[in-house]
């Protein structure tokens, strides 16, 4: 019993009184708390943007892209992919070839030509849904099951089908597909009758004969896009067999465009459309439009060629650096007007092959294999992850900026703690002149400081962590509130393609903020611990 | 009280030897002690005098091992004390030895039921507590009774006057039921009839438990009702009239 005379209940007992009767101490609990929920917070919802736009990333990237340097790309890809296949096919899931070209997209919106840069890319549209995300961002349910470049009649989503409730409706979206090709070419052929009324009564006014004759020809002039035939860039343009050939008329015939479509395309959403301040998407073309693209060929040095497309989609990946860029053709149709496809064998090349892996396969593994097969100078082999390096190791050194920052307020937080530690060291020097009078050890003094800095760590790290996740959980409620008392916009849902702000609660990074809290606020009472500790007895009794 | 008293010269209950201590302040070396012998036998009770600066406190607080010679010996109970190591010092103070202060020295943020049961608190651990809390408790509240204070019990102590706090200090110097109780002008803040008063308590407790007293006071009166009187003079023993001297007589 003498053995184990000096025990620890005093130092409970002590800490918890000083707790109850030191409001000074409490100021340092308060920034440790607002320190930890701010770090909880900012990582939450760092965490969640970092998934969404990793989401996103590789949802329209496949998990490996294998790519040739050049823009005429590589002939046979089958045999490519068979030698795929051959290197690493026990970890392939599926493979697609693309071609990729830079193009420009031409749409008339109200008599007015509008013209966007765009990368056009050819897909295999029974493939491609196989090696990415692909279908499930396009507005047609039917083509999220299988895509067909036709157009739908009718039934385009009107709400945004991958987040329904919290977005606003697209009623444009209900009349696209064939109602609203329909209802443009009457409308077209409304007003140019119009037009032509009004200028035949101008005519028999004037009675000029010739100036007759000029309004004939500006009325069936072939700038007059419902009027033109379409244009067909390829040589062999009927020697093979194409499903999308069939859609496209004959040489020289007239087109019914209220009955017929030319090449069907799927642009991305933002492309076709602008995100007002509402967060309401206003379309200036719909599926069913035509439009113009201009792209060049295959071969050197490349020529620009341009032909018509019809909407008959709209792709949303809600990444819009995609959406606002990407425009999706049939593989063959592209290779066909490019010259992609070699006139005597009838081989195709194309750009690049997309390749997704089995889910545990490993990315980097199955991308060196692929490299030690092919000759890195012909072809570019690069994980989804390469390919948007930049921007990934951008976003994690964002988080490891702010997560020093941030730590470094829990840091200031805990020289608080010293500062006030030492004075209560100081207030209480006679106190622990007591405590060791009656037998208290030095270790058991510092026990009762350094406990007393637990406790404050413990509180607030634990009020931090409770605040951190209730604003976190209800992030999008303070945000509206935010908007609602300053009548801004906090988070502009025009620059973010999702509405709500994404939160991600990881257990494991809120396990460190608290335990790194915990920890500074126990280090910062180990001085003044020990300084109370080294007091003399007598001399701690004697001060006033 | 004969049968309390212990034949001389076995072993006294508290012994100093040859006890020095000098303090530096500034270039300036102040010899406190100059080698004090000090001898308290069992059950005595002894009061030592002086003038102010005579090294009273300092002796009380060396024998308290609250303080440390430079050299010279400390003995309780046939025991060197004052070379033991830092731990087993502490232990004792919980155990052997009972300190009373001029000043009270209570802990403000404990009630005066928890301020007597300190050193218990101070010696057990959070499981061990919990089976000795009846215990201890009743008998915390047993001396509160006994110094009058059944009814201050879950007072803090500035809501407690000058007596009513050092009776308070007096039961806490006695939970530990110590070999020797070391007190420091206990009586020097408090006005005559509660220092009557505390005298009194602690000349019972050495007539009735035959508890051991060194009491420390400028005050002849109070002097005078020890068993007998040390006279501290320039840091060495004017005059020693023991206990043993005492009852002999």
């Amino acid at each position: 019993m003498a053995d184990t005379a000096i025990g620890d209940m005093y130092k409970l007992l002590l800490c918890w009184r000083y707790l109850r009767t030191r409001w000074i101490a409490l100021a340092s609990v308060i920034s440790v708390t607002l320190g930890v929920a701010t770090m909880i917070v900012v990582n939450s919802v760092m965490a969640g943007f970092s998934h969404e736009m990793q989401t996103r990333i590789h949802g329209i990237l496949s998990d490996i892209v294998f790519e040739s340097h050049s823009l005429s790309g590589f002939q046979d890809p089958q045999w490519h992919i068979e030698e795929i296949e051959r290197a690493a096919g026990d970890q392939i899931a599926g493979m697609t070839p693309t071609v990729a070209v830079p193009a420009m997209l031409s749409f008339q919106v109200r008599g007015q030509w509008v013209t966007r840069q765009v990368m056009f890319i050819g897909i295999d549209p029974r493939t491609h849904a196989q090696v990415s995300d692909f279908g499930q961002y396009l507005q047609h349910p039917t083509n999220r099951e299988q895509l067909s470049f036709s157009l739908r009649e009718g039934g385009y989503d009107t709400t945004d089908n991958q987040n329904p409730t919290e977005t606003p409706t697209r009623p444009a979206l209900e009349h696209a597909g064939w109602p609203h090709r329909r209802m443009r070419v009457e409308r077209e052929r409304l007003w140019k009758e119009r037009l032509e009324t009004k200028k035949s009564a101008e005519n028999s006014a004037t009675r000029s004969v010739d100036q007759q004759v000029q309004a004939v020809l500006a009325a069936t002039s072939p700038e007059d896009i419902s009027e033109e035939t379409p244009s067909d860039a390829t040589e062999d343009g009927e020697s093979r067999k194409n499903p999308f050939q069939t859609a496209r008329p004959a040489q020289g015939r007239v087109m019914d465009l209220a009955k017929e479509q030319f090449t069907g395309i799927v642009p991305g959403i933002g492309l076709a459309s602008f995100r007002n301040r509402q967060g309401v998407d206003q379309f200036l073309t719909l599926p069913g439009d035509d439009v113009k693209i201009t792209f060049p060929t295959a071969g050197t040095p490349p020529k620009a060629v341009s032909d018509n497309f019809t909407i008959v989609d709209f792709y949303e990946s809600k990444m819009s650096e995609y959406d606002s860029n990407f425009v999706f053709v049939p593989i063959e149709a592209l290779q066909r007007m490019r010259g992609m496809i070699d006139p005597q064998t009838g081989i195709p090349s194309v750009n690049s092959i997309q390749i997704r892996l089995k889910p545990d396969a490993k990315l980097n593994e199955v991308r060196d294999r692929l490299r030690e097969v092919f000759p890195s100078d012909l072809y570019a082999i690069a994980t989804w992850r390469d390919k948007q390096g930049p921007l990934l190791s951008a976003v994690d050194m964002e988080m490891a900026v702010l997560n020093i920052l941030l730590f470094l307020i829990i840091a200031v937080a805990g020289f608080g703690i010293l500062a006030i530690f030492f004075m209560i060291v100081v207030e209480k020097t006679r106190d622990i002149g007591i405590l060791k009078a009656l037998g208290a050890t030095s270790s058991g003094i510092a026990g009762i400081f350094l406990g007393y800095g637990l406790f404050l760590g413990l509180l607030g790290a634990g009020a931090g962590l409770v605040l951190g996740l209730s604003i976190t959980y209800n992030i999008n409620q303070i945000r509206q509130a935010v908007e609602w008392c300053t009548g801004s916009r906090v988070f502009d849902p025009s620059i973010y393609y999702f509405f709500q702000i994404p939160t991600i609660i990881d257990p494991f990074t809120i396990g460190w903020i608290i335990l790194g809290a915990i920890i500074i606020a126990t280090g910062s009472s180990v001085l003044p611990a020990v300084r109370a500790a080294r007091l003399h007895a007598v001399e701690a009794l004697r001060h006033e | 009280m004969s049968d309390l008293e212990m034949p001389p010269k076995i072993a006294p209950m508290l012994e100093t030897r040859q006890v020095c201590k000098q303090y530096q302040s500034g270039t300036t070396t102040l010899e406190v002690l100059r080698g004090v012998d000090f001898t308290l036998e069992k059950g005595g009770f002894l009061a030592v005098v002086g003038q102010s600066g005579s090294g009273k406190s300092t002796l009380l607080h060396v024998m308290g091992l609250l303080d440390a010679p430079d050299s010279g010996e400390v003995w309780i109970d046939g025991q060197r004390i004052d070379n033991l190591p830092g731990r087993e010092k502490d232990r004792l103070r919980n155990s052997a030895i009972g300190m009373v202060f001029q000043a009270y020295h209570l802990l403000p943020e404990l009630t005066a039921l928890e301020n007597v049961l300190a050193p218990l608190l101070i010696r057990h651990g959070i499981f061990d507590w919990f089976t000795q809390r009846g215990i201890a408790q009743e008998k915390a509240k047993v001396l509160l009774d006994r110094f009058g204070l059944s009814n201050r019990l879950h007072h803090r102590p500035r809501q407690l006057s000058g007596g009513e706090m050092q009776r308070v200090a007096i039961a806490r110097a006695l939970i530990t039921d110590p070999q020797v109780l070391l007190a420091d002008e206990p009586t020097g803040n408090l006005d005559e009839e509660s220092g009557a008063g505390i005298i009194e308590a602690l000349a019972e407790l050495n007539r009735d438990k035959g508890l051991s007293i060194v009491l420390v006071t400028h005050d002849a009166d109070i002097a005078s009702q020890a068993r007998g009187i040390v006279r501290l003079s320039a840091g060495t023993v004017d005059i020693m009239d023991s206990g043993a001297a005492d009852s002999a007589a």
